[in-house]
């Protein structure tokens, strides 16, 4: 038994290593890029359209609409990063149900791949957003002495947010592999269906998460940028 | 180790190329279509809009001019209605005066076939008169009529007023014609003697007398010298006959005319 996909080596050499997390995540790649390639290739812009393209526009404004209820007035800007986050963790985890599969979220080695990417992101996008200097003024607010702290919580959220998904991710696997040599039959069956739920819950407060912790970032010009869509939507309304 | 450091960069770059694939296959196309899709909806909803302020507006403008139409039509109906009515007064009025006029004309015409019928009535009355008259004296006094009437003349001469008998004394002698005597049958020249002797002496001078004959005066006999004239003749009598009988005969006219203008009236009133 794997505690977790990195374990099973395909290929290796020296440093360098071909592990089952970066194959199951090449296929993931590949499943998600031909079938987008697939449905957005006849696209229509007309009010009739195909249930795939219906699908994937729902999965699409969803994303949207979640990015900017966290309070992000920009949503689009965010779609790719937080989005893709969102649609990698559902798609890993949803694929448990294929049999010899081994979700690349139950590797600590992705989820803090993952966390190591918000982490990144989050400053960027702030920085982006605000500029350097404001950036870095919101770790010494309220007062300089709190920079070590917030320096400590930026470097524990990303922790959590790794440990999170692959404790969840892991404890699923380990679970259902721990059921299967006690009870074979039924309670496999049961907690598979529970571990697609974790799973999917699991990406949607990954990318929510990581939408929260972009927002907080870029707060300082989301509130100046707020007041001008509810003008707008007063003006639409009128 | 849960951690493998190789795995964790090979993850990041993984999900990095992921993002960028699914962002040039999924995001791009599939927001691009909506907004596609959203501009097309604004733009029929814009459109939709134009095109209801246009029905608004056509909406407005047929009303105006229906508005406008009916004040013209009521307009032209009270135009009417007024040219109708002056038109009618007009043609009443004409029909009342055409009516008038014939009505005055018919009585003009009654009054002329009237006087007419008078006129016939005294001529024959006087004629009737004349004969009965005349066949009367001669079956009760045994003369004729006209030595009667020169009788009855010489008598009136005789007995003629103190004005009349100098006015004919004045006019004899201003004149320089003779006295005519004019009457309606011959004088016998023994009559014609008497009535020279009765004037020369009611005159008291030698006159020269002119005899003439004269159908108009009825069973009469007249003598006339410068404008002053003595006469006796049955005129007189039938003048008061003739008189009663238009008397008569005027009540009766009227009352028919009366009867028929209102008659004529009612028809003309029925008639409007």
């Amino acid at each position: 038994m794997h505690l977790s996909p990195d374990n099973i080596i395909f290929w290796q050499y020296g440093f360098v290593k071909i592990n089952a997390t970066i194959v199951f995540t090449w296929g993931l790649m590949l499943v998600l890029g031909l079938c987008s390639k697939l449905v957005t290739r006849g696209l229509s812009k007309d009010l009739t359209r195909s249930r795939w393209q219906n699908l994937l526009e729902i999965i699409v404004t969803g994303i949207t609409q979640q990015i900017r209820e966290v309070g992000l007035v920009q949503p689009r800007k965010y779609l790719g990063f937080i989005g893709t986050l969102f649609l990698f963790v559902a798609t890993a985890n949803l694929f448990t149900i294929f049999p010899g599969y081994e979700p690349p979220t139950g590797s600590l080695s992705t989820t803090t791949a993952l966390a190591i990417c918000v982490f990144v992101a989050v400053p960027l996008f702030g920085i982006s957003d605000c500029g350097l200097k404001k950036y870095l003024r919101e770790y010494l607010k309220p007062t300089f002495i709190m920079l070590p702290f917030n320096v400590v919580s930026e470097l524990s959220r990303t922790l959590a947010l790794a440990a999170r998904l692959f404790g969840n991710m892991m404890s699923g696997s380990m679970i259902l592999a721990i059921l299967l040599t006690i009870t074979p039959y039924l309670f496999p069956i049961v907690l598979s269906a529970l571990g697609l739920l974790t799973g999917m819950v699991q990406a949607y407060i990954f990318s929510i998460l990581a939408a929260v912790y972009i927002a907080a970032a870029t707060q300082p010009s989301n509130a100046v940028n707020n007041s001008e869509p509810n003008e707008n939507l007063k003006v639409s309304k009128e | 180790m849960l951690i493998d450091w190789f795995t964790v960069g090979a993850q990041v770059l993984n999900f990095l190329i992921l993002v960028w694939l699914l962002k040039r296959f999924l995001y791009q196309p599939i927001l691009d279509a909506i907004d596609t899709r959203e501009l097309r909806i604004a733009k029929e909803l814009a459109d939709a809009d134009a095109q209801k302020a246009d029905a608004s507006r056509a909406r407005d403008d047929y009303q105006n001019k229906h508005i406008a139409f009916k004040k013209e039509r009521d307009a032209l109906m009270q135009q009417a209605t007024e040219t109708a009515n002056t038109e009618r007064l007009r043609l009443l009025s004409e029909a009342r005066q055409a009516a008038a006029t014939l009505s005055e004309q018919r009585h003009e015409s009654m009054q002329r076939e009237l006087m007419v019928l008078q006129r016939e009535i005294g001529r024959r009355t006087q004629q009737e008169v004349f004969a009965i008259a005349r066949k009367a004296l001669n079956d009760l006094a045994g003369g004729d009529l006209e030595t009667r009437i020169v009788d009855r003349f010489i008598d009136r001469l005789n007995h003629l007023g103190r004005d009349e008998k100098d006015g004919l004394v004045l006019a004899l002698q201003h004149s320089r014609e003779p006295l005519l005597v004019r009457s309606v049958f011959d004088l016998p020249p023994a009559q014609r003697a008497t009535l020279e002797a009765v004037i020369q002496t009611l005159l008291g001078a030698e006159t020269k007398t002119h005899y003439e004959m004269t159908p108009d005066l009825v069973s009469g006999i007249e003598l006339s010298c410068g404008g002053q004239k003595v006469a006796w003749n049955i005129d007189e009598y039938l003048a008061s006959l003739q008189k009663g009988l238009e008397d008569l005969l005027s009540v009766t006219s009227a009352t028919k005319t009366v009867k028929k203008s209102a008659e004529t009236n009612e028809k003309v009133e029925q008639g409007t």
